[in-house]
């Protein structure tokens, strides 16, 4: 049987997201790997733990360095964005891609996020609701400017659209 | 109005209350009067809700303020009211009260909405006439009599389907409590009637299990048929004179539900496999605020498949949508069906196979989960046999599951976004899991599996989202 392996099952989002989100994810990925490999440390060398901690904290280090090395280039190219004049449009995940659209005529909340790690790096996320619990967009590791822009815009084109949106 | 309040606090505490007369009464009077005290502060507090409770309908939003210490106000917009339920318990019904539960549309979803616990039955009735009226938009083909117009009623035949489903399960459940407590009451141990156990234990194995299971069997069967009638004693589906669908059911507890027409975004149809086994099935109606509990939405209890359909129809003021012939889903899914299915059970059989060489004892246990194979396949069949969408004029269909089989239908200006996901193993297969995300019922209704390259057209085809989908640029 012919299957198209390779060919995505809609087009990507014109846009990419800001270069700084790898470094985000980055820290992130390593930041992770910290919370489960400090306790492993402090364990092995203050009780001086049974000699297999050394091997799991290894290979916590390895995968958590790993991670950060590899994946974050790889979510990069993955990410995308896009909004037209109809509808919010994102495609994200690595192992598992995820492409949502929102119409804009049914766009309910517009809302902007700086997480700590964003606001160093000078990050924001854009998150767009609608009237289902289902149907929040995200778009994560926008450059500050840039999604105070997008949600400026947004939020005027959602105001301007009558009805309740559902 | 709210004296049920007090009231009810104070049942709830009955049953601590007897067993602190029963068992505390052995010369304790201490916590026969804490007991007391507890009791006391509870209706005093059941006093205070319902004296700093209060509810106003402007001709904007409904608002309840309530609390003392604690004060909470809610509101909710009016031209967002989706549904209002009405539900008497019994209790509620020995003062002629209601309890009015006003579903609202909104993001976010679970705190959208508000009850009105409890008010007069003639208040709620013209509440819920007031809230759910819109004469903004006059519908011409509305009946022109004042009087509801009748869409279904019990039939007792439907009986039949109550052991079918899966509220059996509760019923067992309940019956079997509701009997151990009263044989406990009475000192009777059950274990120890006429010697059964000693019998059960003196019988070979499979008399044993067989009369078990037979015992098991009545007990859910008779408790499903008392489930059913309780649920549906006196069961009606009306469209009132101002377009609303409502459903009015009950025996001890009566429960009414209005949907506004104009926010029903679809229906679905439900068939659990026992049901399905049985030619019957379920029809629920989608409306935002309905969906989130088991029970959401029904529009009537378990009844013949045809009855279903036509109750759908008749909900919509159309064709069925449900029946619309669907295009099945490409081979590669039901690959991923026996997959999904078989590799649990084959880890399950290697898991007894195991157990059966380490104990001996316990042998037959390999070949006894050895059926669960054959069990899962047939399953995965049987899932990737319901598998299928279709796009009609006015809705998106959609059906999946084997043991809760449920066929969608929604309508295309209801759909408020799309989640399309891809794992790895889909994308090898060219498959997708698309997701129309709605308002209504449980917020997004998924096509499984689906041919990867009908996404794009499929998204295309319907209002709003089509520009992105169809638009083939690389950016």
């Amino acid at each position: 049987m012919q299957t198209v392996s390779t060919a995505l099952p809609l087009r990507p989002p014109a846009h990419r997201v800001d270069p700084r989100a790898r470094t985000w994810w980055r820290l992130r990925g390593l930041g992770v790997a910290a919370v489960v490999a400090v306790p492993q440390l402090v364990v092995a060398l203050v009780l001086g733990g049974p000699g297999w901690l050394w091997g799991t904290l290894v290979a916590t280090v390895v995968m958590g360095v790993g991670y950060a090395a590899v994946v974050p280039e790889i979510l990069f190219r993955i990410h995308r964005w896009e909004i037209t004049d109809e509808a919010v449009y994102t495609l994200s995940g690595w192992l598992v891609r995820e492409w949502r659209i929102a119409p804009i005529s049914r766009v309910q909340t517009v809302d902007t996020e700086h997480g700590p790690l964003q606001q160093v790096l000078g990050l924001a996320s854009v998150t767009v609701t609608t009237a289902s619990a289902r149907g929040p967009v995200s778009i994560r590791g926008l450059a500050t400017a840039e999604a105070h822009e997008l949600a400026r815009q947004l939020t005027e084109t959602t105001q301007a659209t009558p009805g309740d949106a559902t | 109005m709210i004296v049920v309040a007090p009231v009810h606090a104070l049942i709830r505490l009955v049953p601590l209350l007897l067993i602190v007369l029963v068992t505390g009464g052995s010369g304790d009077p201490v916590r026969l009067w804490i007991t007391f005290g507890i009791a006391g502060l509870v209706v005093l507090g059941g006093l205070v809700r319902w004296r700093t409770t209060k509810y106003r309908i402007t001709p904007e939003r409904v608002e309840l303020h309530s609390g003392w210490v604690r004060r909470q106000r809610r509101s909710v917009p009016r031209d967002r009211i989706r549904t209002v339920d009405l539900t008497a318990p019994l209790l509620h019904r020995a003062f002629r009260l209601n309890v009015v539960a006003v579903r609202a549309a909104e993001s976010g979803g679970e705190h959208s909405g508000l009850n009105l616990d409890a008010v007069s039955t003639a208040e709620g009735e013209s509440l819920r006439r007031e809230l759910l009226e819109r004469p903004s938009v006059p519908d011409p083909e509305a009946p022109a009599g004042p009087g509801a117009e009748p869409l279904a009623r019990l039939d007792w035949s439907w009986l039949r389907f109550a052991p079918l489903t899966f509220s059996s399960l509760a019923g067992i459940g309940a019956i079997a409590a509701a009997g151990f407590n009263l044989l406990t009451e009475l000192n009777v141990d059950p274990r120890r009637v006429g010697g059964v156990a000693a019998r059960l234990t003196a019988a070979p194995l499979w008399v044993a299990i067989a009369v078990v299971g037979a015992g098991f069997l009545v007990l859910a069967v008779v408790g499903s048929v008392v489930l059913f009638v309780e649920r549906w004693w006196g069961y009606r589906l009306t469209r009132e004179a101002d377009g609303t669908l409502r459903v009015r059911r009950g025996l001890l507890t009566t429960r009414s539900l209005s949907v506004a027409e104009d926010r029903l975004r679809g229906v679905s149809v439900h068939e659990p496999l026992l049901l399905r086994a049985g030619r019957g099935a379920q029809t629920r109606a989608l409306a935002a605020g309905l969906g989130r509990e088991a029970q959401g939405g029904v529009l009537q209890p378990p009844v013949p498949r045809a009855e279903a359909h036509r109750v759908a129809g008749a909900a919509l003021t159309a064709a069925d949508p449900t029946l619309t012939p669907l295009s099945p889903h490409p081979r590669s899914a039901l690959r991923r069906r026996v997959t999904r299915a078989v590799v649990p059970a084959a880890l399950v059989v290697a898991a007894a196979v195991v157990v059966g060489r380490v104990w001996p004892r316990l042998e037959w246990i390999a070949p006894t989960a050895a059926v669960l194979l054959p069990l899962a396949a047939l399953l995965a069949w049987d899932r990737y046999r319901g598998l299928g969408h279709a796009l009609t004029e006015s809705h998106l269909v959609s059906r999946l599951g084997g043991l809760s089989r449920r066929t969608v239908a929604v309508q295309r200006s209801g759909i408020v976004g799309w989640r399309v996901r891809q794992s790895v193993f889909q994308r090898r297969a060219g498959l997708v899991t698309c997701e129309a995300v709605t308002a209504a019922g449980e917020g997004g209704y998924r096509i499984l599996d689906m041919d990867a390259a009908e996404v794009a057209a499929l998204i295309a085809r319907t209002p709003l989202t089509d520009a992105v989908a169809s638009r083939r640029c690389s950016g």
